[in-house]
Order: C-alpha cells, then sequence, then structure tokens
C-alpha cells in the first residue's frame, strides 16, 4: 500500500467515530423530525454512488480507447464500489421516506433511474464474472452507460415532479446542519479513495498472480 | 378517414386520461430544511428505528466490505507469495 494509506485510513476511521456526535448535535428539521439525519449518511453515500460509476464509465472509455490493463483495472473497482455504495443509498432512502414521506418508495425519476444505476453496476460485475473472453470490452461498454446515466440521476428531482428533496436543499442548509454534512461528505470521499486502492490492489495482485500461473506452466 | 377517427378516439383518450395522469403527480417536493426550533415535530411512524437502523445498515455494510475486500487481498497476496516461491525453486533447480 502507498505510504499515505495508513494515516489516511486512520483519519477516515476517525471521521467515521466523531460524525455520529456531530449528527446528533445538529438541530431536527421542523417536518421530518429526528428521522431526517439519515440524510448524513444517505447523501454522502449517494454522492459516492454518483462518483463512482462516473470513474468506472471514463476508465472504461479510456480503457477502450488505449487498451491499457490499468484503466481496466480502475473501472472493474469502481462498479464494485458503485454496487456497494449504491445498495447503501437505496436501503437508507426507503428507510427515511417511511418516516418522511409515509411510504418506502416512490416511482419517480430519482429513485427509478438510480436503481437503474445500480443494476448496471451489478450487470457489469456480473458480465466480468461469468461474461468469459472479451468480457472487458462488453463490460466497458456497459459502464458507459452507467456513466451517462448519473448527470440524468443528479438533475431527475429538478426537472421531473417528485417529492425526493430537490439539490438546491444542500446550498440553503443552514451551518449547524451544513457543517456535519460536509464532514461526512469529506469522510466518505476519503473512504471512497481508500478502498478503490485497497481494490485496485487486489486486482494488480491478481494480475501478477495470473503472470506467475503462466510462468509456471512455460 | 380512418386517419381521422384514429385522430379522434386518440384525443377522446387523451382528454379522459390527461386529468388522471395530473391526478397522480405526487405533491411539490420541500425545497429547504429548517431547524425545528421550539415547534417539535409530530412523530406518527416511530423515527428512532429508522434513522439507527440506517446508520447500522451503512456502517455494517462498509465494515464487511473492507472485511471481504482484506481477506481477498490476503488471500491473492499469499498466492502470489507462494507462486513466487515455487518459480524461485524450479529456477534453482
Amino acid at each position: 500500500m502507498p505510504k499515505w494509506f495508513t494515516p489516511a485510513a486512520i483519519l477516515c476511521g476517525l471521521m467515521f467515530v466523531i460524525s455520529p456526535v456531530l449528527i446528533a448535535r445538529a438541530p431536527d428539521e421542523s417536518s421530518m423530525g429526528m428521522v431526517y439525519k439519515i440524510y448524513y449518511y444517505h447523501m454522502p453515500s449517494a454522492w459516492m454512488f454518483l462518483l463512482a460509476p462516473l470513474v468506472c464509465g471514463v476508465s472504461s472509455a479510456l480503457f477502450l480507447a488505449r487498451g491499457r490493463a490499468e484503466d481496466d483495472r480502475r473501472a472493474w473497482s469502481a462498479a464494485e464500489l458503485t454496487v456497494l455504495f449504491g445498495a447503501l443509498t437505496l436501503i437508507t432512502g426507503p428507510l427515511w421516506a417511511r418516516r418522511a414521506w409515509g411510504t418506502w418508495w416512490v416511482w419517480d425519476a430519482r429513485l427509478t433511474s438510480s436503481l437503474v444505476g445500480w443494476m448496471i453496476g451489478w450487470a457489469y460485475l456480473i458480465l466480468r464474472r461469468y461474461g468469459g473472453p472479451g468480457s472487458d470490452k462488453l463490460a466497458a461498454g456497459v459502464a458507459l452507460f452507467g456513466a451517462v446515466n448519473v448527470p440524468f440521476i443528479f438533475i431527475s428531482v429538478n426537472y421531473w415532479r417528485t417529492i425526493h428533496p430537490p439539490t438546491t436543499v444542500v446550498p440553503k442548509l443552514p451551518v449547524d446542519m451544513g457543517v456535519p454534512l460536509w464532514f461526512c461528505v469529506f469522510a466518505f470521499l476519503l473512504l471512497f479513495v481508500l478502498l478503490m486502492t485497497m481494490r485496485l490492489r487486489l486486482e494488480e495482485a491478481r494480475t501478477r498472480l495470473d503472470a506467475l500461473y503462466v510462468a509456471l506452466d512455460e | 378517414m380512418a386517419a381521422m377517427r384514429a385522430a379522434c378516439i386518440a384525443a377522446v383518450l387523451l382528454c379522459g386520461t390527461a386529468p388522471h395522469a395530473f391526478a397522480a403527480q405526487p405533491p411539490a417536493p420541500q425545497d429547504e430544511f429548517k431547524p425545528v426550533g421550539n415547534n417539535p415535530a409530530p412523530e406518527q411512524i416511530p423515527a428512532a428505528p429508522l434513522l439507527i437502523g440506517a446508520y447500522i445498515v451503512v456502517l455494517g455494510g462498509l465494515f464487511a466490505y473492507v472485511l471481504s475486500l482484506s481477506r481477498r487481498l490476503g488471500a491473492v497476496q499469499q498466492d502470489v507469495q507462494r507462486l513466487e516461491g515455487e518459480l524461485k525453486r524450479r529456477g534453482r533447480g
């Protein structure tokens, strides 16, 4: 692992220990009460869920254009994080919605496109695992669709009618609600970088292992 | 004539379904979060289990993923070391 990994991991761990304290100190929201505090982990998870397919899509585009294995490894790593953060977002969202909206799920543009984005992440991973030879390029094509879906997910709440809060909520947050949120966003971003580094290391080790098996056969 | 009839049927269907489609639209979203202040919000569905559940899901999910990643990485690195050792032994032999 790189030299910065351990200090960054310690910092990230500390941020996750401190974050519940900051969240507990934030005031309740006037119409939703305290359940809105799911937002402090839901929204950073959702942002990482948008970042991961972008990394996967850009890396896949580079892989298709240049054919370099490191781009493919980065795309595969990001696809796994798409599924992870997508799962966290799609589970915490309904838990919040149950209390705030009175229903677990609505088929609006935001929730539906998020579910589609998550399934594209799964499609990528399933292709890589069971697709056989050539699946790397097929999966890269799928990843492009995943990346194109990201802006749609983001703006969907501003263009289509929904009960999901729009993107304008974040800049309007008062300081005592905004500070814990941005703290959590940075914690999740740091965690994303750490997980990407670990996952990339796993792919590099697998590549090395394959090369060793080939060398032993010869 | 047939096209005219089809257009009329389409217009009637549109007029008939449009109000229902608009009526099915969700209410306007909440575009601002305000602190509760002195007026505590009414609690119909208990919030605490949902809130605690959400945090357990996130932290538990992240922990499980880190654990799975560490195990996979450890196993592959162990295999790499084993094969490197084997390759060295064959090189000597």
